[in-house]
């Protein structure tokens, strides 16, 4: 079972309370972009053994969208953000790089 | 005189090891915007001060509950309703706020009795035993969406859809069948 933090609203609920929302820290390629770009943009996701970056919805709760670390293996939540980043931010990457060493970072 | 409003269930009860009953119309209006912005409004329609975190404020019959990062729920008397919200309406207007009365919109049930958080366990992810008099917790039994309140001393107040109404009150009533008791927290 997965045990997530709703960063909007400080719950933590098992995983029935939300609506996972896919890859998160997708980048639209915006207009002008070739259609190999915006068809990767599109169809193409990561689908890693190990550390993920999703988004997630506190679809019974505060109805608010966040994004979380978690390993796809283990289950194990690194930490849980507000939708609003651009990127993983410091003190996440900072928790997976204590748990997982060999973690190649976040591309 | 006719009643012409009338609430999901009226009059539904249920006596087991804690008591389920439907609470009746209740007064409730969503207030949704930037909560600090919203916070003098609120204040001179209800008399609360805006909640803290998945609290409630109470003021003699009005309540104000926190739902989300955005909105607020007040609770009043059903016949007060109306025009509390077009009072709200008329403070906020210019802002970025809605408000609307949800009143007819939601259902509301109280389960009643020391056990009431051992009966709601069983349908909700949720532990109860961290919650204390006057906490809100907005999650989901068994299939539907809920908001429970803890509004006394073994005294839990859920409110969810009027829609699902009578599966709620089915649920709860299961739940609360005697020598199911799941005895977790009392």
């Amino acid at each position: 079972m997965l045990l997530l933090t709703c960063p909007c609203c400080g719950v933590t609920a098992e995983e029935t309370e939300f609506a996972p929302g896919g890859e998160a820290h997708l980048k639209r390629s915006g207009p002008g972009s070739s259609d190999a770009e915006f068809d990767s943009y599109m169809f193409n996701r990561k689908n890693p053994r190990g550390v993920h970056f999703e988004r997630w919805r506190h679809a019974y709760g505060c109805g608010k969208w966040f994004l979380a670390a978690r390993c796809t293996m283990t289950l194990e939540v690194f930490g849980t953000y507000p939708a609003q980043t651009l990127e993983p931010p410091a003190e996440i990457v900072a928790a997976i790089k204590a748990k997982r060493p060999d973690w190649e970072g976040f591309a | 005189m006719s009643e012409l409003a009338q609430s999901a269930l009226p009059g539904a009860a249920y006596e087991g090891f804690v008591t389920v009953a439907e609470a009746g119309l209740r007064g409730m209006i969503t207030v949704r915007g930037d909560l600090a912005g919203l916070a003098g409004a609120v204040k001179d329609a209800t008399g609360c001060a805006i909640p803290a975190q998945r609290r409630v404020e109470q003021a003699g019959a009005k309540a104000v509950a926190w739902m989300s990062p955005d909105e607020l729920l007040i609770l009043c008397d059903y016949a007060d309703a109306p025009a509390l919200t077009a009072s709200l309406a008329t403070a906020l207007s210019g802002q970025f706020a809605t408000v609307a009365n949800v009143s007819d919109a939601r259902a509301v049930f109280t389960v009643t009795g020391a056990q009431a958080g051992d009966a709601l366990a069983k349908l909700c992810p949720v532990d109860f035993g961290a919650m204390t008099t006057g906490d809100i917790r907005r999650t989901r039994a068994a299939q539907v969406a809920a908001a429970i309140w803890v509004s006394g001393e073994g005294e839990m107040t859920l409110v969810c859809f009027r829609s699902v109404a009578q599966y709620m009150f089915d649920l709860l009533s299961r739940a609360a069948q005697p020598g199911s008791e799941p005895k977790l927290y009392a």
